[in-house]
């Protein structure tokens, strides 16, 4: 019996660390919320490339600028490309059910994408997309198996086409794409576009949770009070404890 | 002046005799450990529940098509939103961690035991209530968790038979999760709910100071008049509502030594809770479920559906059992043997320190039980998994049924007379 549950135990490993996720490894975001610079060009590329059809409808420009060091009347000019006001949310005009007819599905909201995916994912997906006639936009996605949406970085990427290998599985030999190589016919280097993925993915972050930094410095603070307070208590305790023992 | 403050209230509510029986002059074992904190953190988290819960109501919108967004607000628009929303979703977590571990104290020191019964009984309640609590509050935020997870654990009352249908639909209010649900829970998450787990924790603390504390000994500070000698009696002052029915040993005044040592704990605990409130929160997805930042959509499963940590053993019970109705017996018996203890465990001493090697054997075999209970819970279904859940749910209900076999005619070891140190 005993026997039996820990070879079980052990059999079980593989497939905890697979269980999560998608068939292949997720690449390291390795963000940096303090980076304002990385902030304010992935807020740059967002509202250029992204903004035409996801929203972020719970989070407002005017918090945005502030938080990432953008002055207001700049942000106003470089980055409010509807005309809205600052302290609006940031939201598109596209039409919910026109969307999802024309991509299959309504593009998700993104206010809070990085804490439902995480963000290596994010990263992983904005490198993973692929040539491929078969779909609708001719491309594809490694982590996003049949993605509806196109490849709209590609003239910064280019467009990269798929590695594949064969696997076994359940007896059958099937040709899987395991990851993507580049075609050398976008505007920016490969270096660059790992920087490019990995600003948007940190200012994806950042709309995720805009008090997160504030939220640590705060933190700190507390718990330094506290860590105080504990040993004055602890000595309290101790000095009226004396009568007892 | 201030005596004559004292002296006017005094003659209208009974204010100094209550403090001095039951916090200045309440004898107390003076040999509680590290496990006898659980019980006042647990006060503490339930205050802070009651606040932040306060002010959480007053941007919340209880409706299905403003409860997200009106999050998003909280977390993002009102001043310091954020931290409300983090110390009462840590707060939920916490209250569970301690609740349980001050279970644990009840069970290694055999606390339930006569004549604390009625305490036990209490506090099962207690957490009965904040179980329903803690669902309801979680249905609040209206994200695909909340939404399915409410789901699965209200068709549940389906599998009864004969009312089943009608009173899943009695609950839900509707013919599926919808805004109506939400406006009933949110009602009875603010108002029915923590009015009820109030008033048993009072029922609770009455009850305790009726009986008085249990301690890691699990013997009697409380003997029979005139059994001790005048030199070992207890030399501090308690109230005459104790020393006039009994003599006691070993005892200290609950304050100042207990609210002195009380705030150590408090503090303690505060830095841990306040570490998880501004740095994780998320707890890796322990205390926030990834999926629950997506709004609820009706049209949308999640791949996995599950429900906080703090059900996963219960829900782990549920889904070992392949028949829905059995599944949902199971469960409900493993909440319900656990109130049925002070009656099963037929043994006169109470503490783990001089009980039985098998009980204490049997106690370590229920923490690891009630662990993989909760990891498998918390984990996609596997076959192995779908055994090991079949394995710990027989061996949750073994401890009960080893407990009551061999607690009627246990070895024990001798029992001190006075409390150790």
């Amino acid at each position: 019996m005993m026997k039996k549950l820990i070879i079980g135990l052990f059999a079980l490993l593989p497939s905890l660390t697979m269980a999560a996720g998608p068939s292949v490894p997720l690449m390291d975001a390795n963000i940096d919320l303090k980076d304002n610079a990385s902030l304010q060009r992935g807020a740059k590329l967002f509202m250029n490339y992204c903004l035409g059809c996801h929203q972020m409808q719970y989070q407002r420009y005017e918090r945005t600028f502030r938080d990432i060091g953008i002055p207001t009347e700049i942000g106003q000019e470089q980055l409010i490309f509807d005309g809205s006001k600052v302290g609006s949310h940031i939201k598109n005009a596209i039409d919910k059910d026109d969307a999802a007819k024309w991509f299959g599905a309504a593009p998700p909201d993104l206010t809070l994408v990085a804490r439902v995916r995480g963000t290596d994912w994010i990263y992983t997906y904005l490198k993973s997309f692929y040539k491929d006639e078969s779909r609708p936009f001719g491309v594809n996605n490694v982590v996003f198996p049949s993605v509806g949406m196109p490849h709209v970085l590609q003239e910064l990427q280019g467009l990269p086409t798929p590695i594949t290998e064969e696997v076994e599985e359940h007896g059958h030999t099937v040709t899987k794409v395991v990851g993507v190589e580049t075609d050398g016919s976008g505007e920016m280097s490969v270096d660059e576009y790992d920087r490019a993925a990995r600003d948007l993915t940190n200012f994806l972050a950042y709309v995720g949770e805009p008090s997160r930094l504030e939220s640590e410095a705060l933190g700190l603070k507390v718990i330094g009070f506290l860590v105080i307070l504990f040993i004055l208590a602890f000595m309290l305790k101790k000095e009226y404890w004396r009568d007892v023992h | 002046m201030f005596g004559k403050i004292i002296g006017w209230i005094d003659d209208r509510i009974p204010m100094t005799r209550v403090w001095n029986m039951h916090i200045a002059q309440y004898p107390a074992p003076k040999n509680f450990n590290f496990w006898y904190f659980f019980g006042s953190l647990a006060m503490l988290v339930l205050v802070n529940q009651i606040v932040t819960g306060i002010w959480l109501t007053m941007n919340f919108v209880p409706s299905a098509e403003g409860a997200f967004a009106s999050v998003e607000y909280i977390m993002r628009d009102v001043e310091y939103g954020w931290l409300l929303r983090y110390l009462h979703s840590t707060g939920a977590s916490a209250f569970f961690i301690v609740v349980y571990l001050h279970m644990f104290r009840g069970m290694i020191y055999g606390s339930y035991q006569k004549p604390r019964e009625l305490l036990w009984l209490f506090g099962m309640f207690i957490f009965l209530a904040l179980m329903a609590e803690a669902f309801m509050g979680y249905l609040l935020p209206w994200g695909q968790m909340s939404f399915w997870g409410a789901q699965v654990i209200i068709s549940l009352f389906g599998a009864i038979p004969v009312i089943g249908d009608d009173l899943t639909l009695w609950i839900r209010g509707d013919y599926v999760i919808s805004g109506a649900t939400l406006n009933r829970f949110f009602a009875l998450h603010v108002i029915a709910l923590p009015l009820v787990i109030v008033i048993l924790v009072f029922l609770h603390i009455v009850a305790l100071h009726e009986v008085g504390s249990n301690n890691p000994d699990g013997v009697e500070i409380k003997r029979k008049k005139g059994t001790v000698a005048e030199e070992d009696k207890s030399k501090f002052k308690f109230h005459e509502y104790y020393t006039n029915k009994k003599d006691i040993v070993d005892a200290i005044p609950f304050h100042p030594y207990y609210t002195v040592k009380d705030i150590v704990g408090v503090v303690g605990f505060l830095i841990l809770f306040c570490w998880v409130v501004f740095f994780m929160p998320a707890m890796n997805g322990f205390f926030l479920e990834a999926p629950n930042f997506e709004a609820a959509n009706p049209l949308k499963t999640p791949e996995h559906i599950f429900p906080v940590w703090y059900f996963t053993p219960f829900y782990a019970i549920l889904r070992a059992i392949p028949n829905k109705l059995m599944g949902v017996v199971a469960m409900g018996a493993s909440i319900v043997v656990l109130a049925l203890l002070p009656w099963i465990d037929r043994g006169s001493v109470r503490s783990i320190r001089y009980r039985c090697g098998l009980h204490k054997l049997n106690i370590a075999q229920f923490v690891v039980t009630f662990v993989i209970l909760g990891w498998v819970g918390a984990t996609p279904q596997t076959d192995f998994k779908t055994l090991l859940s079949q394995i710990t749910t027989v061996t949750y209900f073994m401890f009960f049924v080893l407990l009551f076999v061999y607690s009627k005619n246990e070895k024990t070891k001798p029992l001190p007379t006075r409390l150790t140190k």
